[in-house]
Order: structure tokens, then sequence, then C-alpha cells
């Protein structure tokens, strides 16, 4: 199916999100949507499926202009759309879900859950994907539930697959997995849309690229094109993708973690006798697949899980058993893995966020009463420290870009005087920009003579930081490795598995 | 995306089971023994502090019955205390298995509330005789408004919204079936009167949870108070000086069924009831079958679970919320018919003093399916009745200690035996689309 979008204009409110965008998609061609998170991509695929009302120009499939009402229409003219949170209901079985909303049904509409079934075995087994659909949707790993919204387009028929930032969730070898199945698919004569901003990915399958930025096209790029230059264009001036740093100058052993073990609620062992440490000056990376361990580890360093056991010493100090708040006035700053969730207050103005961590003594707090002229100096500085985007210090901080939330996040942890630098996913969903400036502070932090501990699923990332790997499965230490060790050595230690000939490497 | 606001579960880490629910499942296993210990040691206190002499009769058939089963006599305090050590047993056993950590079957509180409520029994009417029939079969009419309410609390939560006005729609129904069959002399035109009127008042209900987006408990709560107020208004206005002619309704009176009705235990329990009660049989059945079985009862649990999900299939999210919130709101309302044309025959300010609200606890008890709410609801008519039943024949338990059962039992089965329970996920959060 033949798809082309013609001067595609969206606003909300005063904001344009889309403007006068055109687009072309053939058959058997897997068209790349490249720009930053924010850049429109999203919105105009919303339009695309019916979820938002273009305010300017049609669509067009096959030659045939398209009036869409709502999703059901866009599924009934062919499209099938690949969300990035999952449009699956969790508590229903992997049939249940495919048939949700395209029914077939017996006497007096009950449900036909065999011709469902068959329907899912049949597209399962002719692209290879092993999906049981008895299964439950929420017991899957998140690649397979991928699937389940594939099979679920094309168990409509749908010949247009758009799929929406489909890695963001993925683990390496689950993205290889995801990039074979859009070759098949397109082998098939499926016209695929595949929206990103990670570029190795971009390079790996397109077959034609179109760059958005600030909701306009701002042309086609060759995908030969080297990531650099996919950057500068994505980004609309010239990016260093790669991290500068010296070689480490390390100190004393500052952060010793001994035997440390976290039981979680339900009384399974998240992080199962966890030994490593981290010297003055020196980023320590950790590597995993999300949900190994790194969560509750960087929670027990900051005094927020309930059953640990072991040690954590930080300058000779204790951690373990020490409140959240102790633990920070003794210099531990936390960049959490969730900023709309830990790190920020979305209904507090940045002025506000700026002192949650210091709330209770000076600078900004004097005899139990906000010292309001203190923090807004302090605010006006950090605001144009940290380059935060922002119309004044009184924004919302909800209302911020998520790579403006996180530099705010980002100048109030490090605008302290620390011991210890824990990040959590310190540059997810944030732009190239704000990454490559995150990146810097980081470097900058650990170049005063601070111990940082960067906890990244992105495996640039933690390539691009780290002075030594440590790689987490299952709450364990697969093995504590060099920083230029093999992507594909540490893909395969994601996994569980130590190669034989590896040494650990103590810094 | 992020102007439509729904609940995201896939929040970038997949749809990983709640934490809270898993943690509540972690500490529910110790609740079992710890309530069995608790009740079992109160039992043996009563026995102990206040003895009884004699013999208790359990009736098993009513007089009239075709087979007719031999009455029981038991010595009371014997089979009092037989009854206590058979709990100890029991508890002892679910002591083991939270100690295994071996999950706790069903058939432990099953045995455990037989056993503790047959030693209850034969030492509370040491000397009396307990008609079995009729405390079940009062069990079940008393259930009736109950699970009605339960099967509409059931329905609407399931579509996301919650239906706190349970209580409004049984009063409101109740006042226009006592209306309705007054005026027209049937008692089927008052029952559907009665859905007619629950519906009204889920009608609200939608208009401000669902188009308007204000909070659910809250519209909720202030219908049940603006129907307590406009029903005495209308009742002190209207009905009182009009008695005769508008609150007068023809009831629906006992038909028994056939050959079913004459089943030993069972026939005089469920099938000598009103045609109300044969209703409530049908109802439960569609509804159970309805949700699970068929392609509306998966648009509805779609829409209450994820309705973004729903939305992006094609699925219109809040036509859906509507039309089942309606349907709710009517089996509500047929519940209350059961005030006005079965148990009362006549429309009182107030009448269903709260019932909304323990069928609501038969919505959270049951965990969210209509079958197990209406188990629950039974629960609740059986303490209600077996307080009725108790202070009839004289036991030593105080009158209001009886009145108190339903509530106790309903404080007790909500906080303490309902383990693990996940509500429908998008429940009480309106649905806004871009």
């Amino acid at each position: 199916m033949r798809l082309v979008l013609r001067g595609i204009t969206k606003r909300f409110g005063s904001v344009v999100a889309n403007e006068s965008i055109s687009l072309t998609v053939e058959p058997g061609e897997i068209h790349c949507l490249l720009g930053e998170n924010g850049a429109g991509k999203s919105t105009l695929m919303n339009v695309l499926y019916g979820l938002y009302k273009a305010d300017e120009g049609e669509i067009e499939l096959d030659g045939e202009v398209q009036h869409f009402t709502g999703p059901g229409d866009a599924m009934a003219a062919g499209i099938g759309m690949v969300h990035q949170h999952f449009m699956l209901i969790p508590v229903f079985t992997v049939a249940e879900n495919v048939m949700l909303g395209n029914e077939s049904t017996g006497f007096a509409g009950t449900l036909d859950l065999d011709a469902s079934r068959e329907r899912v075995t049949e597209i399962s087994e002719r692209f290879g994907f092993h999906v049981d659909p008895d299964a439950l949707v929420e017991d899957l790993p998140v690649g397979v539930q991928q699937r389940v919204e594939i099979i679920k387009a094309l168990s409509r028929d749908a010949e247009l697959l758009v799929f929406d930032e489909p890695t963001a969730v993925l683990t390496p070898q689950e993205t290889d997995e995801l990039m074979e199945i859009m070759r098949q698919l397109k082998e098939a004569g499926k016209a695929i849309v595949f929206i990103t901003h990670k570029l190795r990915e971009v390079r790996a399958v397109a077959d034609r690229i179109t760059v958005i930025r600030l909701g306009k096209v701002v042309g086609e790029a060759d995908p030969k094109a080297s990531n650099v230059e996919l950057a500068s264009m994505m980004v609309g001036r010239p990016v260093e993708l790669v991290v500068h740093k010296d070689a480490p100058t390390l100190g004393a052993d500052a952060l010793v973690v001994k035997d440390l073990r976290v039981v979680d609620l339900a009384g399974h062992k998240q992080v199962d006798g966890l030994s490593f440490t981290i010297r003055a000056g020196e980023v320590l990376a950790v590597a995993g697949v999300q949900g190994n361990g790194q969560t509750e580890l960087t929670e027990a360093l900051l005094g927020l899980q309930d059953d640990v056991s072991g040690s954590i010493v930080l300058d000779g100090i204790e951690l373990v058993g020490r409140s959240t708040r102790k633990i920070l006035d003794s210099g531990v700053g936390f960049i959490p893995e969730d900023r709309q969730v830990d790190g920020l207050v979305p209904q507090f103005t940045i002025a506000e966020n700026l002192m949650l961590n210091r709330s209770f003594k000076s600078p900004f707090v004097k005899s139990g009463n906000l010292r309001i002229g203190a923090l807004r100096e302090f605010a006006e500085v950090k605001l144009k420290e940290y380059d935060v985007r922002a119309r004044d210090i009184d924004s919302l901080a909800g209302n911020l870009s998520g790579g403006n939330q996180q530099k705010v996040v980002v100048a109030r942890e490090l605008s302290r005087d620390l011991r210890l630098l824990v990040a959590a996913q310190p540059t997810r969903g944030v732009d190239v920009g704000s990454i490559e400036f995150i990146h810097k502070q980081i470097v900058a932090t650990r170049d005063s003579g601070i111990p940082v501990l960067v906890v990244s699923t992105e495996l640039d990332e933690v390539v691009a930081l780290a002075d030594r790997i440590m790689v987490l499965y299952r709450g364990q230490v697969v093995g504590i490795v060099p920083a230029d060790t093999p992507r594909e050595t540490l893909g395969l230690m994601m996994t569980g598995e130590r190669p034989k000939d590896l040494k650990d490497v103590v810094a | 995306m992020s102007t439509v606001t729904t609940p995201t579960p896939a929040e970038s880490g997949g749809l990983a089971p709640d934490p809270a629910v898993v943690a509540r499942k972690g500490s529910g296993a110790k609740k079992l023994p710890i309530i069995f210990g608790v009740i079992s040691a109160l039992l043996a206190i009563v026995l102990l502090r206040s003895g009884h002499t004699g013999d208790t009769t359990f009736q098993l058939s009513a007089e009239t019955d075709f087979v007719t089963l031999p009455d029981i006599v038991v010595p009371s305090m014997l089979t009092a205390w037989l009854m206590v050590l058979v709990c100890v047993a029991l508890t002892a056993e679910s002591v083991r298995r939270m100690l295994a950590h071996t999950p706790q079957p069903i058939w432990i509180p099953i045995a455990f509330a037989l056993a503790w409520m047959t030693g209850f029994l034969s030492w509370a009417a040491a000397d009396e005789r307990i008609r079995v029939v009729s405390l079940f079969a009062g069990a079940v009419a008393l259930a009736i408004p109950l699970i009605f309410g339960a099967l509409g609390g059931v329905l609407g939560e399931r579509a996301g919204v919650v239906n706190i006005a349970i209580d409004g729609q049984l009063l409101f129904g109740a006042f226009a079936a006592a209306i309705a069959a007054s005026t027209t002399g049937s008692p089927w035109a008052g029952l559907v009167a009665a859905a007619v009127a629950g519906a009204l008042v889920a009608l609200v209900l939608g208009l401000f949870a669902i188009t308007y987006l204000v909070d659910q408990v809250i519209v909720g709560v202030v219908l049940n108070v603006l129907v307590i107020g406009l029903t005495n208004f209308l009742f002190r206005q209207v009905l009182t000086p009009n008695a005769q002619t508008l609150n007068a309704p023809e009831g629906f009176n006992r038909l028994p069924i056939p050959i079913l009705g004459e089943i030993p235990l069972v026939g005089p329990i469920f099938f000598r009831q009103t045609a109300l009660v044969y209703v409530l049989y049908a109802v439960v059945a569609l509804v159970a079958f309805g949700l699970y079985r068929t392609r509306w009862g998966l648009r509805v649990r779609a829409v209450g679970e994820h309705p973004k999900a729903a939305d992006t299939v094609g699925i219109k999210v809040n036509l859906t919320r509507y039309r089942t919130i309606l349907l709710a709101g009517a089996i509500a309302g047929m519940g209350g018919a059961y005030y006005t044309l079965v148990s009362v025959n006549q429309f009182n300010r107030e009448l269903t003093s709260g019932a909304g609200y323990i069928a609501l606890a038969a919505v959270i008890f049951g965990k969210w399916d209509p079958i197990r709410a209406t188990l629950a609801a039974l629960l609740f008519g059986f303490a209600t009745n077996l307080g009725g039943v108790l202070s009839a024949i004289g036991s030593p338990v105080p009158t209001q200690f009886m009145l108190m059962l339903p509530y106790l039992v309903t404080i007790f089965a909500v906080a303490g035996l309902v383990g693990r329970s996940r509500p429908p996920a998008a429940v009480g959060i309106p649905y806004q689309q871009q």
C-alpha cells in the first residue's frame, strides 16, 4: 500500500506540532522518520492513525484520500500501529488482546476464542514469533509483548505498519530480532514507517530516511550517511556523539559495597550478593537488561529499600541502616531513573524543585521558614548555568520537555558538596543536545574527584561514560570489565553468560 | 500523546505486576491463621463463660416438604466443644501451610466457617430448634437487594466507573417500584419502573463522572444523599397524603417451582421464593456469562482496564462506559424493588438503610467478579438473617450485637479475608480524548 501525506499541519493551541509535513511511503519499503523527542513524529503518526485530527492537509492511501474519524477507520483502511507504550491489556490473554475490537463471534455475541487462537498461531508461525495465544500478556517479556502488538496489526490485514519508537524498551538482542522481523515484513510487501531517534537502528534497516525537526521536514537523508551527519541534521547544528574524557585520575577507594542483598516486598532477592568498589574520580557504569536489580541497587544506596543486608561504606561511613535524609546529608547525589516519579514534583516550579533535597536547613530554610529570596537567586543562577530552556524559574517543572526536566534534576543534585553521585538512566527520553550536556556534567563530576555510579540500559551510554563496566544479571555481578570491552561480549554478559577467558578488572 | 489522560501500565518497563498487589499477597498469607485463631478463641471463651445444658435440634425440612428429612438432635455443649476442636485443627492446618509457604486452599475457610457456625448455633440455641431451611431461605431473600446492588457495582467498576451510587439506585428503585406497582396494580410494572429509576441515577452519575470528569467517588456519595433527600421530600409531600393510591403496591407473591421446589434442603431454600429471586438468578447468570464469554463483556473489561488500548482498536470508550453504567444502574434499581414489592410492601424513608454500601463491600470482597460478589452478598444476607433468627428464639446473645453482625462480617471479610485482589486498572479514572 502506498501512503502519501500532503501538507499535514497539526496545532495544539498556539503550539505547532506538525507544520505542513509531506511524506510518501512505498510498499516493500522501510521508511525511517528520524527526529529528536518532541520533534513531532508521534503527533504525525497519531494523525495518520486517526487519534488526532489534522488541522490542514490530507492523507492518501493508494491514491484515495482518507477521512479518518478514529483509529477504527485507520485500521479498516489497512494501517497498523505498534505503539511506543503498548496498547495491550495486561490481564487479557494474547488471543483476547488480538481479537479485541475485531472479535469473531458465535451465537448471541459469544466470543469465538478458537478463531483468534488460530489466527495468532498462524501469524506467529509465518514470521517465527513463538507466541503462545493463551499466555497472559502481563506475564510475557517486553519483547514478546511487542510481537503481540505486531500480530494484532497483522491480524487485521494491515498493509502499512507504523513502529513508534519500538526499541526504547528492548534489549540489544531483542532489538536485533525486531530488525529482522521488520525486514521480513518488508519482504512480504508491507510498507513500514519506523519512528526513532537512534541512529544505529536507522542505518541498519532504513531504505529511506526523512528527518523531522521542530515539527517540520528538514530533508531526506541517505541511509549510508554517517552518524554525525544524521545527528547534525536531527539537531540542526553540529553535535559531538563521542564523550570526550581524559584518563581518570584515581584516588583512594571511596565507595566500598560488600555482599549487598536486597529483598523486595514480595520476598524476591533482587540484589544478590553484590560486591564492588568505586575509587574517587572514577565512573563505574552498570550495564544490564532492565529489571536485573539495577533499580534496587541504586535505591539501596539511597536508603530507599527496606530489606537490605550487607554493607555500603562511603568514605568510611556505613550507609546501610541510615535514613535517606542522612544519606543525602552525607553527600550522596541521586539522579533517579524516572524523573517524573522520583526526580521532580511536576506541579512545583523549577525553583521549588531545585530545593527538594535541601528542604530542612540552610541555605533555603531558616527556623522553619522558606528563604524565598535566596532560593530565587540560586534558581536564576542554575537556570543559566545548566541551560534549562524555560520561560523563567516560576515555570512548572511538569511543563518542561524531558531534556530540560532532567537538567533541573542534574542541576539540583550537582549543586551540593558531593562525595558520591548515583545516576540512574541519566539520559532516558532526553534529546541529543541535552544528552551531550548531561554527559559532560557527569564527566566533570568525575574529574573533580568524586566517585560516580552510572546505571544505564543503553549500551552506548555505558561505554561512553564508563571507566569500568559492571554487568548485572538477576541481581548478581556477571563481571566487572574494562570500558573497551567489545559490545558483543557485553551483550552476551547481559544474558548472564560469562566468557571463559574473562578477567575482572580491579581499579 | 500526553494529551490523553489514561493510566499507562506499560511505562517503559513493560507490563510488570503492580508491586503493591504483590506486597499484599505477601502479607495476606498470615491473615487467615490469625483470624481463625482469634475467632476460635472467641467461641471457646463464650462457651467457658456461659455454659448451657440440654440439646439442640437442627430441623432440616419444612413441615410441608414432600420428602421429609429427620430432625437432628445433638447435645449442645458437647457439639459446641467438638466444633471448637475442629476449628482449632483447621487453624493448625492453616498455620502449617503458612509456615511451609504453601497456598491456603478455599476449602479451609469454608470448612472453618461451617464448623464454627455449627458450634455457635448449638450453643446459642440450646434447648431450642434451629430451622436450617428457613435460616438459609431467609438469607437468600435478604441477600436479594445486596446481590442486585453488587452486580450493578461489578458492572460499573469493570467498565472503569466507580459506582458508589448503588445505595441511591436501590432507594430510587424502591421508590419508583412502589408508585408504579400501586398505580398499575402489577408488580412487574413496578420492577420495570425500578430498573428505569436506577438507570436514571446512573445516568446522572455518568454525566458527571464520564462527560464532566468529576471525581467519581464524590459524585456517587452526593447522589446517594441527593436521592435520600429527594425521596424523603416526595414521601412526605406526595406519598403520605395519597398512601392508598400511590404507596400500596401489589407485591410479588411466593411462587414455588413445581419439581425443583421439592428437592430436600435445596428446594425450599432456592426454589420456593418470589419471582424477583428467579429474575435474580437469570441476571447473575447473564452478567457472569456476558462479562467473560461475549464480545460485549470483552469490550467492557477492556475499557475498564486500559481505555486507551480499547480506543486504539476502535472501541468507543465513553459510549461503552455509558451503556454499561446505565445497565448497572438498572440492575441495582431492580434490587430496590425487593423492599417495596417483597419485603415491606410500602415505601418508607431511607428504607435501604445503607444496603448499597454493603453491596459495595460485596463487590470488593467478591474481587469484581459477578459470581464471587453474589456469594459475598449471600454471606452478608446470612449474617443479617442469623441475627434475626437468634433474636427470635431468645438466644443469650444481646440483640444489639446481632444487629451489628452483618456489619462486623463486612469489616472482617473485606479487611481480613480478601487476600490478593486487583481492581480494574482504570477504575475511577475518566477517559479524555484529544
